[in-house]
């Protein structure tokens, strides 16, 4: 019976073609370590997401006058409501986290590197699609730092000559933020912005599956073959491999994820701010305008440019240098683990700079932090300029032909 | 690599600043899961703070059934208000005050804030501190003043039971500047309270404002390590299978 609807299907849909290829008969390489649960985790949390968000829509009043209150009543008059939200909001959070270690293996064991060019540059656009996910779902709670912090960011691209003013207006809707805003926030945020990063999502996962996984030892196992079954020698099939240590990977990343969710919801005010239980208000600017902590590094090299516009650029090109990574970095081998001293130690220094930038736009201003973060932002651009000027010539080590365990 | 996710996790949590205003707070001694703490701070609330301010997300019957407190007991504490047609008011109702904007306005010069959420924004320490450091201060309206919150709006409703303090500086001087320093509070009028009782009384009223602004903080808790506990052992579970699988992976 079972048998016979599969064939009925497959008949009409590729089901166990798709099955196939992406799971039964895709060979990953069997080296994997800890870096490579990110990826899977990254794509769970997605659906953490989605799944939380579409239970907080059904409570949620995207309107300026009862936006706030209507997340108050889902903390208390809502069965459980409190638990959705803490799942969508502890969400955004471990989203970043997710990804920010999942760009970092791909930094380490050089993931963006030909063929995977594209793979890499899908994923540039999903981080991008979820930084602006996570801004404007952030307005959403109509508290004083969703309203300020939005303000602040909307009033960046006032800086852009000629056109800065009317753009701003545009992209608020009003002359200040407003239930203007709030309503194009909240649609961008349920529709636009979620059918974009999905499209993105398998357009990444398409093209990884396309040429294949890179792995630790940077080796592309698709050159070891068996000569009969060609399959990779060092390869074995994701499912279920993988699929059964990705699930230990899971419960690990739900036990960290349940914990905060439990027990530090709020994250000492970090993952949400003091700021925000407080009902916004366009007559009171709060003492310190500090954005969530997922952004804060790009912030740091912000407020370290006393130029607004050149500020702005210098935040923007922070996040647009990391496109360009197969390009800037023309060095043959792969993996960190043979490559030369000068990389390793660029590579730490740039993963130094970018947490001590993070801790920086959490200060309240003053001049040392200033002079800190505007060292640290030359650290994290020289990463870029140091990599592009060694990698052509690197003294790297021997890459093995297989992978090493 | 291990330790540096770890960092990354908890580099967040571990520091804990609250915009505070300058002045150093104390520890509010509070502990949310102290029913009979919580008790005594709801009456405090009602008693105290419950006539100006709202607490316009919670509602009545929300503290009955966490507090373990039955109709006749949240009415006798809380409710003494009836509509226009002299209906009063049912427990389900969200804790509105009469006091109008207006009129806080006018008496006050500010609104006078909603008190659902202040210990989420402002912290347990913050209000521990605040609601113990009102001073006699003649160029006020209100004669007091506070040195957590400079010239607040808000009247000391708790002198009575606190009594009447003054604060003490302390004259410091470095390079030819002088320097004043808060170094504590001198009774001058004994309130109905010893310093002691009034400390414990601001503890539980904010121990109950704690609870008011997350009431489902006990639940949570509760459920957290039943959860924890599942994962632990579907861990155990998850990489026992793992184990067997890659058993022939070589």
């Amino acid at each position: 019976m079972g048998k016979s609807l599969l064939n009925w299907i497959d008949d009409r849909f590729p089901l166990t073609k798709m099955w196939n290829e992406h799971l039964a008969e895709y060979y990953a390489p069997k080296n994997f370590n800890f870096w490579y649960f990110f990826g899977s985790l990254a794509l769970m949390v997605l659906v953490i997401q989605i799944i939380s968000g579409i239970f907080l829509v059904m409570h949620y009043k995207p309107d300026g006058a009862t936006a706030f209150a209507s997340v108050e009543y889902i903390m208390r008059d809502v069965p459980y409501g409190w638990l959705i939200r803490y799942i969508h909001s502890t969400g955004a959070t471990a989203f970043f986290i997710v990804v920010y270690l999942h760009m970092l293996r791909g930094l380490m064991y050089g993931s963006y590197k030909k063929p995977r060019e594209l793979i890499w540059l899908f994923g540039m656009f999903i981080y991008l699609a979820l930084m602006a996910e996570a801004f404007m779902g952030y307005l959403l709670p109509w508290g004083q730092m969703s309203y300020w912090g939005a303000q602040v960011i909307i009033s960046l691209f006032g800086a852009i000559p000629v056109i800065g003013d009317d753009l701003t207006l545009w992209i608020r809707g009003d002359f200040v933020i407003s239930d203007a805003t709030l309503n194009r926030f909240f649609s961008l945020h349920v529709i636009a912005l979620p059918l974009v990063l999905l499209f993105l999502v398998v357009a990444h996962i398409l093209a990884l599956h396309e040429v294949g996984s890179n792995n630790p030892d940077g080796v592309e196992i698709k050159k070891n073959k068996d000569p009969v079954t060609h399959i990779p020698l060092d390869g074995i099939p994701f499912h279920p491999y993988y699929t059964v240590k990705d699930i230990v990977g899971v419960v690990v990343f739900l036990f960290f994820f349940a914990a905060v969710m439990f027990y530090f919801p709020d994250g000492g005010g970090y993952f949400l701010e003091h700021a925000n239980f407080i009902a916004s208000d366009p007559l009171k600017t709060p003492e310190h305008i500090a954005p969530v902590w997922y952004f804060t590094p790009f912030y740091a090299i912000l407020r370290a440019v006393p130029d607004k516009l050149m500020g702005v650029g210098a935040m923007g090109a922070a996040i647009v240098l990391l496109f360009f990574m197969p390009w800037i970095d023309r060095c043959k081998v792969k993996s960190v683990r043979y490559r030369s001293g000068i990389y390793k130690a660029n590579l730490g220094m740039f993963v130094v700079s970018f947490v001590v930038l993070g801790w920086l736009a959490m200060q309240p201003v003053t001049s040392t932090i200033t002079l800190m973060s505007q060292i640290f932002s030359v650290l994290y651009f020289s990463f870029f300029i140091v990599l592009f000027i060694t990698s052509k010539n690197e003294a790297t080590k021997p890459v093995p032909d297989r992978v090493t365990q | 690599m291990k330790k540096l996710l770890i960092t990354l996790l908890f580099a967040a949590v571990s520091v804990n600043v609250f915009a505070a205003g300058g002045a150093k707070l104390d520890d509010a001694p509070i502990d949310i899961a102290d029913m009979d703490s919580l008790k005594r701070g709801a009456q405090g609330f009602s008693d105290y703070c419950f006539s100006c301010h709202s607490a316009f997300f919670m509602r009545y019957n929300r503290i009955g059934k966490d507090l373990g407190m039955d109709e006749a007991e949240l009415r006798d504490m809380f409710i003494f208000t009836r509509d226009k047609k002299g209906v009063p008011t049912k427990i389900g109702e969200l804790m509105k005050v009469a006091m109008t904007d207006e009129y806080a306005e006018k008496a006050f010069g500010t609104k006078v804030p909603d008190l659902s959420l202040t210990a989420r924004a402002r912290g347990a320490d913050w209000l521990y501190t605040y609601l113990r450091s009102f001073y006699l201060d003649a160029y006020r309206p209100t004669g007091m003043n506070n040195t957590v919150f400079p010239d607040v709006g808000m009247p000391h409703v708790l002198s009575s039971l606190q009594g009447l303090q003054k604060a003490v500086y302390k004259t410091e001087e470095h390079d030819g500047i002088t320097t004043e320093h808060l170094e504590g509070f001198e009774l001058v009028q004994p309130g109905s309270m010893t310093t002691a009782e009034y400390d414990a009384f601001v503890a539980d009223l904010v121990n109950f404002m704690v609870y008011l602004a997350e009431p489902v903080q006990n639940e949570r808790r509760s459920m957290g390590w039943k959860v924890l506990l599942f994962l632990a052992v579907f861990f155990v579970l998850a990489y026992l299978l793992k184990k067997e699988y890659w058993k022939d992976v070589h």
